[in-house]
């Protein structure tokens, strides 16, 4: 648990040290923002919660097998588009995701294609989205961004094939 | 949300007719240790959000990550994306108060890309043990770019869509 412990002191660090510089600028701005940071925070936890509870049942009904069985050795373009969903629709945090991809590299999956799934877990893995994104962004700027960003795995998949092996 | 809600309601009931109410239970109670685990972080990463939105001065954050600072915002946005510390519960309400200060999507964009295809937490703390030192740079270094052409499509995209600025 220390990588937690460090991601936890880095944090607080920072909140110290902003809050340190808001404060040098008055104690009513500093309150203030502090009211703003904690109302936003009281806003927010109904909308975690949901995605917390509820992204823990739709990864239940999603069997691991399918996204393995998605980036499975084919290779070409048509293995390219199933990692991307595939990537899109791992469930689970990072460990999920990476085990996966080194599962497929051990069993025959090509790089370019493990890259492609990679990526797009990072740009669409739903429960980040259902989690975190949606919670904190507009909806607008959400659909915005996952829509733009589309053609992303395809063209990191295509960079890797070109410029060849690690 | 509403959205979020019904396809939560479904998974649930497709658990309880596969598990019954103890599968049900089961994910409950794990799901809420992990909830109040993240609590104190997202309360943290809320702070930060205000905290950053009231010292960034308004005119200066437009100028740099506006709708009109070019290839330089982009990149801007894309630098602070990578070396942004902490986890999800930092990068976007950071990347909410940056859009409240006055960057636009494309910039931001870049910056939400770039923390998580390029930021060193994840690919230092999870993708580098599993998959390896060779995969994980050579997936960083295809990943280079993706950040920066994101946010200039999202500029682009959002000019067509929204000639007269943003619609409120």
């Amino acid at each position: 648990m220390t990588a937690a412990l460090l991601i936890d002191i880095t944090l607080w660090g920072s909140v110290a040290a902003l809050g340190f510089m808001v404060w040098q600028r008055g104690r009513v701005i500093a309150l203030a923002a502090a009211r703003e940071g904690s109302m936003d925070f009281i806003n927010i936890v109904p909308r975690i919660a949901l995605g917390v509870v509820g992204s823990g049942y739709i990864a239940a009904v999603i069997p691991p097998e399918v996204i393995t069985g998605w980036l499975g050795p084919d290779s070409g373009w048509f293995g390219v588009l199933t990692a991307t969903i595939a990537g899109a629709a791992t469930p689970g945090g990072p460990v999920v995701g990476f085990s996966i991809g080194a599962v497929a590299l051990k069993v025959g999956g090509g790089t370019p294609q493990v890259i492609a799934y990679v990526v797009a877990w990072a740009l669409f893995a739903f429960q980040r989205l259902i989690l975190w994104e949606i919670p904190f962004m507009p909806a607008r700027f959400v659909w915005f961004r996952a829509a733009v960003s589309l053609p992303f795995p395809f063209l990191a998949a295509a960079l890797s094939m070109v410029i060849g092996k690690p | 949300m509403i959205f979020i809600g019904v396809l939560v309601a479904v998974s649930v009931v497709l658990v309880w007719r596969r598990d019954g109410s103890s599968g049900v239970l089961e994910i409950l109670t794990s799901d809420l240790a992990l909830f109040g685990g993240i609590l104190p972080r997202v309360l943290a990463g809320c702070l930060l959000g205000a905290f950053i939105a009231e010292i960034l001065p308004h005119e200066k954050v437009s100028r740099a990550l506006g709708p009109s600072s070019g290839l330089k915002g982009l990149l801007i946005g894309t630098a602070f994306g990578a070396i942004l510390p902490g986890g999800p519960f930092t990068a976007y309400p950071v990347a909410a108060a940056l859009l409240t200060v006055g960057a636009d999507f494309g910039a931001t964009i870049a910056m939400v890309v770039s923390w998580t295809l390029i930021g060193y937490g994840r690919a230092v703390a999870w993708e580098l043990p599993i998959l390896g030192a060779d995969f994980t740079l050579w997936r960083i270094i295809v990943s280079l770019p993706i950040p920066v052409l994101a946010g200039a499509l999202g500029r682009l995209v959002y000019v067509r869509l929204y000639p007269k600025g943003e619609p409120e």
